[in-house]
């Protein structure tokens, strides 16, 4: 089987420039990477059915082997209009990128970033307990209704953050609104 | 008669339904009428494919008379069949969710008339992927649902969920096109692309070029099915898309790349050859997800977690290539698409109710909705493992066949594996103390919606009227509906374990496959061609019996 050269070439050429551009960050550059990988394998795809030949139309003269082989290129159509609508729906979400952020980058992911920065304490599960949690207290602090972070034993309980020391409440506070943690609600999320 | 030859149907209906429902753009309620009409038949006659086939059996079509190594046959079996079952039940309840949400928030927030012709070609695609005996109409069935999905992802075009859609857009076209590579290059060596003649065909293959092609089908179906290194994407893209959506992408689409794995693994390439490479995988999936879900505040995303900690469960149970594994993994898969689903409903109520699903912002539900706390209390358990619970069987089933197979590998996927449980209880019993137990006033940031309830409850009749808007009837019964099949796959474990195990057994032995599409005098090769092969299937099915 003899395969054509300069298909080869383009193919991989396109494999190259493709997968660079992928890893881009700008969306245009992304979706033209896209592309050049499709086109990339349907040149595969080509490539794959073997040497070139007469067009499948069928005549008792022609021996079966000089026939060209069909399937790949039946294959090729299909996916050459599933890219096709890929790209179409690409050139949308990129459109509405700019018309949003009036920039041509993939935007963070807000709230990973906030996972990302949370520190590791946690200050309904962390926070050391300033109040005998025995069933015979003795005082009744905090079964009042009154907070348990009120007490006079708790004013000096600190934890540690990452590499700070913090007493509990400023720990508390570091979750307030206005604080790096919080993010503004978002406004398609539900609260109706 | 042919009881394949109905099998197109179960594509065909849908997207008839979706140019209906596209048609009926402008007539809301014609176009609700229509889409859940056309879902229920379809799940009627899924329901009756799978019926026929209970006891056993395989049936093949050949779509427009094209003979099998060159046509597009479809194959109707116990486990595609059971798949179709379970996903068509789930596309139902989400659906009718959709359009409780849709009716309820007055048709404003996103554009719904969109909402019903997508979802039901992604219903299509999901159903072609399952049915599809041939590579190449897997890929256009993963396409097809795959850019319904794109649509459905980036549903209103709000800035979080375009930028969420972009990574999800980019990461499926990379994960088709190596497939598609995957696809020209087994075209390229065998000369088929149909799965049952490539089943005879790629056994004649040099190791070399078998394993390269093997490779690369596990890592384009690997991308899909979010397994371990390959599932970034999930968390990131999943909890921004509205909550129908979220749950019917957890519950079925990387269910469907789960799918193709069983297929590859079993059909196409038996034998033992990447067991160890997907059992590692398998771990990491299951560990490291669970622990990104421990880190997360907010419920989708914790739940995105948990669903791919959980496919790791699902991919152990493959990668033992026992009767007893394979069988555990086609029941865990069909309970997880239940109960994943349902959670993610249960949190789109939470979030109507409670305002939000960060659990930072969310508290008291249990006192202000009992109703909500039973239905994410009972789902949740049973993702967790909690035992009368389906989850708890699965897991049960999956770690026998570990602890049957004995390998030092197959016990340390054992220990991971309860390991993941208990984790994924902590997990939900997180959610559950912060967003259903404290009082809102002990929250970080309670939302105003849950404060100012109790001045409203004081007034008698105010307070019930409001929980009626805000959580409306049909997403509840939608919800409550999905929450009792996920029960009733519990109270029904022992028939379902029962074909579960027999399509295991199928499946390793792949006779019947191959007869039904090949014709019954094609040669079926030895199971142990290349390596050793897989396990003995003789004594493995008593197992299975032993278990109901």
């Amino acid at each position: 089987m003899s395969v054509n050269l300069t298909l080869l070439t383009v193919m991989g050429a396109l494999y190259a420039c493709g997968i660079y551009l992928i890893l881009e960050r700008s969306l245009t550059r992304v979706l033209l990477g896209l592309m050049m990988l499709t086109n990339a394998t349907n040149l595969l795809i080509l490539t794959t059915g073997g040497y070139a030949g007469l067009a499948p139309l069928f005549s008792k003269d022609t021996a079966p082997g000089e026939y060209n082989d069909p399937l790949p290129q039946a294959l090729i159509l299909t996916s050459i209009v599933i890219s096709f609508a890929v790209t179409a729906f690409m050139l949308g979400i990129i459109y509405r990128t700019w018309v949003l952020a009036r920039e041509d980058e993939i935007q963070d992911d807000a709230e990973d970033r906030r996972v990302a920065k949370t520190p590791s304490f946690d200050v309904e599960d962390d926070s050391v307990i300033p109040v005998e949690t025995s069933e015979f207290p003795l005082t009744m602090i905090g079964s009042d209704g009154q907070s348990v972070s009120d007490a006079p034993d708790g004013a000096d309980a600190t934890v540690k953050v990452a590499d700070r020391k913090l007493d509990a409440k400023k720990a508390a506070s570091e979750e307030q609104p206005g604080s790096l943690n919080i993010t503004p609600p978002n406004k398609e999320g539900g609260g109706q | 008669m042919n009881i394949a030859s109905f099998a197109p149907l179960a594509v065909l209906l849908p997207i008839l339904g979706a140019a209906l429902t596209f048609l009926l753009i402008r007539h809301s309620k014609a176009q609700r009428t229509v889409s859940i009409v056309v879902l229920s038949l379809t799940l009627l006659l899924e329901c009756w494919l799978l019926a026929s086939v209970w006891d056993g059996g395989t049936s093949a079509v050949n779509i427009g008379g094209w003979l099998p190594p060159w046509g597009i046959v479809m194959v109707v079996d116990q486990f595609s069949s059971l798949m179709l079952v379970v996903s068509s039940s789930v596309s139902l309840a989400v659906l009718i969710y959709a359009t409780g949400q849709g009716m309820a928030d007055g048709d404003q927030d996103a554009p719904v008339s969109i909402f019903h012709p997508t979802y039901l070609i992604l219903v299509a695609g999901v159903s072609n992927a399952f049915l599809s005996g041939d590579l190449f109409n897997l890929y256009v069935g993963f396409e097809i649902l795959l850019t319904a999905s794109y649509v459905l992802m980036t549903l209103g075009g709000t800035g979080p969920r375009i930028r969420a859609g972009v990574t999800y857009v980019v990461v499926s076209v990379v994960s088709s096109v190596l497939f598609l590579i995957a696809i020209a290059m087994v075209y390229g060596a065998t000369g088929t692309i149909n799965m049952a003649d490539l089943a005879l065909k790629l056994a004649e293959l040099d190791p070399g070029t078998r394993n390269l092609l093997h490779v690369m089908l596990l890592v384009a179906f690997g991308i899909k099915a979010a397994v371990f290194p390959l599932s970034f994407w999930l968390p990131d893209s999943y909890p921004t898309a509205p909550a129908p959506v979220t749950a019917v992408f957890a519950g079925l689409l990387t269910k469907v790349g789960v799918y193709a794995m069983v297929r590859t693994e079993t059909l196409l390439f038996p034998g033992d050859t990447f067991n160890t490479p997907l059992m590692v995988a398998a771990l990491l999936t299951m560990v490291v997800g669970i622990l990104g879900a421990l880190a997360q505040s907010d419920i989708k995303r914790l739940l995105s977690f948990t669903l791919v900690s959980h496919i790791g469960y699902m991919v152990f149970g493959l990668a033992m290539s026992s009767v007893a594994g394979l069988g555990a993994a086609v029941f865990y898969v069909a309970h997880h698409i239940t109960i994943q689903t349902s959670l993610f409903l249960v949190t789109g109520l939470i979030e109507r109710r409670g305002g939000s699903s960060s659990m930072d912002r969310v508290a008291g539900l249990a006192k202000l909705s009992p109703v909500l706390a039973v239905l994410f209390f009972v789902p949740a358990m049973n993702l967790a493992g909690i035992p009368p619970f389906s989850g708890f069987l699965g897991k049960l089933g999956l770690l026998q066949a570990g602890v049957q197979l004995g390998t030092p590998l197959a016990y340390a996927l054992v220990i991971g594996g309860v390991l993941t449980s208990l984790l994924t209880l902590l997990a939900i019993a997180r959610v559950w103390n912060r967003a259903f137990w404290r009082k809102p006033e002990d929250a970080e940031h309670p939302d105003p919606v849950l404060l100012a309830d109790p001045a409203e409850s004081a007034t008698g009749d105010r307070a019930g009227k409001a929980n009626v808007t805000l959580l409306p009837r049909t997403m509840v019964g939608s919800t409550l509906g999905l929450v009792i099949f996920g029960v009733g796959l519990t109270v029904f474990a022992g028939p379902l374990f029962r074909v579960a195990d027999q399509s295991a057994l199928v499946m390793l032995d792949r006779t019947s496959y191959i007869h039904a599409v090949l014709g019954d005098d094609a040669p079926v090769p030895a199971l142990s061609q290349p390596g050793p092969g897989p396990d003995p299937a003789g004594d493995q099915p008593a197992g299975g019996q032993e278990r109901k």
